[in-house]
């Protein structure tokens, strides 16, 4: 489904991912691990479009569609959905506004019929519940005041409800305590379907303890260093990424 | 007797000579005097620094007359009363509407009359300003409405003061309307400044609000041009005493060149304004809101927010000052100008100012200016939403935020309404 090869991505006058390859298979749930400020986060932003994080080299597939070229919106609508690590708050835009543009852009761009209000209103009710969004965050502006786990709530109803091919979660655990994990790791677990993929960043194996992946990569310095299964989660969590700071520094 | 330099001046001249017969002598002459003592404002008058409006003002165009024949279009769930070409129109107006305890009069019948209460009132002395523009409307006032609601009325359905350009012919027109409202008296007042045609025009229009003890006013409003040939100065002149509240909202979509100002006086303790408002602007128009609210007694509250939204080569201007006078302890003042430059050529001027002769009070005020936010558009576009619309949306968040609070919901519908369609006309 993924194809990344040989990707190199610089930020400003600054190379952060240094030929990146990386192959994630419909069904797949991906684990990239790594230490901090090495390029995760990049990572993601270059897969979902985001301005200013330029490929200088190497490509980006999906489902063989080369996608470097497409703008944000259009990614989404080919099926890319990010959960940010830091989802940003937008206080005029009311919250069920948002998703119902967000629906409705993306079933426009691939041809499809607008939701009608009623059928609208069902899906995320029902997506809510199992989510444990309350009605009362529903009615607030997009993520205004709403606590960090409320935030991630809202990220993943929104991957629920967008039904994207592609799931990339960055840093999805952090600042999450043990029972919001728990429910949005649920809500992950829900959507995992043979034609659907995910790749979850996350610095900790903890995640991963409820999210079981299927493939695990280690990142570091701009590149996926070694790549194994689950396995590989387990004997990051008891040596950490020494040895993959040490050839850095190397 | 003064001379006068420009051909403006000497056009407002001769339309003094004509007003003048038609009533309040004293009151037309003193602000006649104090106007062209002046003349009109250039850029070194500080409260006009950043509208030209001697330059938009040059060459008036001859005086308003009322036409017949003229459909006005109804935009609003309300009692209206229509001031067509400087003239109030019993006529167009739905008088049998209004409610028990409220009473209409043209301000041209009052002044024939010169009943010296009335005329007080109409001066509005006790709110000072030396605004030239403001004096000019005094001394060249051709109608308008008195609007009284009477102590412990409350009226449901808002009135509105509508107030509407139609020729297709330069005019210039001068109208005064005044909004009286009696002891815990409480009304919503919506104000309409709108234009039919795309001729040149330049319209000069104030209303004085009076608020006795315990009255509460909601003051919605609504500014629309067709053209870069428009020139409007509307000014809010308000005084207030004791626990009365005037909670203000306005949306202003530029066309030409439109200052409002408002100058209002808090006269009595715990008495209560808030300014609200939106501006957008594009193409060439310039669009400034000068404010000052003067906190004159103790326990006084005040709230300004203000929203800009420029696009083109759009000019906006912000003044706003808060003055605290000596005993007006316990004031509470905050005041916000924020401003989104949708272009790179728009240009936003601040100038927030704050002169505090109290040493006991709470004041503050904040003014920005940027663009978008490029966090919020990339976290829309990745969900999917063009970029185009996701850009309108956040515009018309941005711009909703001035009317948090605005209870009416027929009011926030119609603003947003507005704001989308606004926003659905740009072209870049």
């Amino acid at each position: 489904m993924l194809e990344i090869k040989d990707l190199h991505v610089s930020v400003g006058e600054r190379e952060i991912l240094k030929g990146l390859t990386l192959s994630v298979k419909a069904g797949e749930v991906a684990a990239i691990m790594g230490p901090n400020g090495t390029g995760k986060s990049t990572l993601s932003y270059v897969i979902s479009g985001r301005e200013g994080y330029e490929a200088t080299q190497g490509e980006v597939r999906l489902n063989g569609e080369n996608i470097l070229d497409l703008d944000p919106a259009e990614r989404a609508a080919k099926g890319i959905f990010l959960a940010f690590q830091y989802p940003v708050e937008i206080p005029g835009v009311a919250t069920m506004t948002f998703l119902k543009a967000a629906m409705n852009a993306q079933r426009r761009a691939r041809g499809e019929e607008e939701l009608a209000t009623p059928d609208f209103m069902k899906r995320v009710k029902d997506a809510s519940a199992q989510l444990g969004v309350s009605q009362e965050m529903l009615r607030r502006p997009l993520n205004a005041g709403f606590s960090g786990g409320e935030k991630k709530r809202m990220e993943i109803l929104q991957m629920a409800l967008l039904q994207p091919r592609l799931a990339i979660l960055d840093e999805t655990d952090s600042g999450l305590d043990i029972d919001a994990l728990r429910v949005v790791a649920d809500g992950v677990n829900a959507l995992r379907a043979p034609e659907r993929a995910f790749v979850v960043i996350t610095h900790y194996q903890r995640l991963l303890e409820y999210i079981r992946p299927d493939t695990v990569h280690v990142m570091a310095q701009g590149r996926i260093m070694r790549s194994g299964g689950p396995e590989l989660a387990l004997e990051l969590e008891e040596r950490g990424y020494q040895d993959y700071i040490a050839q850095e520094a190397a | 007797m003064v001379k006068l330099a420009s051909e403006a001046e000497a056009a407002f001249s001769s339309f003094y000579e004509e007003m003048k017969t038609k009533g309040a002598t004293g009151l037309r002459s003193a602000a006649w005097d104090a106007f062209s003592s002046k003349g009109l404002p250039n850029r070194r008058v500080e409260s006009w620094h950043y509208t030209d409006i001697k330059a938009a003002m040059s060459k008036p165009a001859p005086l308003a007359i009322g036409r017949a024949g003229v459909e006005t279009a109804r935009t609003h769930d309300s009692i209206r009363l229509v001031v067509l070409d400087g003239i109030f129109r019993p006529d167009l107006s739905n008088l049998s509407a209004l409610p028990e305890g409220v009473k209409v009069q043209s301000v041209r019948d009052a002044l024939a009359q010169g009943t010296p209460g009335v005329m007080a009132l109409i001066a509005s002395a006790d709110v000072q300003t030396d605004d030239a523009l403001l004096s000019l409307n005094a001394a060249l006032m051709q109608d308008g409405v008195i609007l009284r609601v009477g102590g412990g009325v409350t009226v449901e359905q808002p009135i509105e003061l509508a107030s509407i350009t139609s020729s297709d012919e330069a005019q210039s027109s001068f109208t005064r309307s005044l909004v009286i409202m009696g002891k815990d008296a409480r009304a919503t007042v919506i104000e309409t400044a709108g234009a039919l045609s795309a001729a040149s025009i330049q319209d000069n229009q104030a209303l004085i609000v009076r608020l006795a003890q315990g009255a509460s006013l909601n003051l919605f409003s609504h500014a629309t041009g067709q053209s870069e040939a428009l020139v409007r100065v509307m000014s809010l002149v308000a005084h207030l005493d004791e626990r009365a509240t005037l909670s203000a909202y306005s949306l202003i979509e530029g066309a030409g060149l439109l200052r409002r100002q408002i100058f209002a006086r808090l006269d009595g303790e715990r008495a209560r304004v808030a300014f609200n408002g939106a501006t957008l602007a594009r193409g060439r128009s310039h669009a400034d809101t000068t404010l000052i609210v003067d906190h004159a007694k103790p326990n006084g509250e005040s709230r300004e927010r203000f929203r800009n939204i420029l696009d083109d080569t759009s000019v906006g201007v912000f003044q706003g000052k808060i003055i605290v006078r000596p005993g007006a302890q316990k004031t509470d003042g905050v005041m916000q100008s924020k401003t989104v430059l949708i272009s790179d050529s728009a240009t936003m001027n601040n100038k927030p100012e704050l002169e505090i002769f109290a040493d006991d009070v709470q004041c503050g005020h904040g003014a920005t200016c940027g663009r978008l936010d490029k966090d919020q558009l990339f976290y829309l576009t990745a969900r999917g939403i063009p970029r185009k619309e996701a850009e309108s949306l956040l515009i018309e968040g941005f711009a909703i935020e001035a009317f948090d609070g605005l209870e009416n919901e027929a009011l926030r519908n119609f603003v947003s309404e507005r704001v989308t369609k606004w926003m659905s006309g740009r072209t870049a």
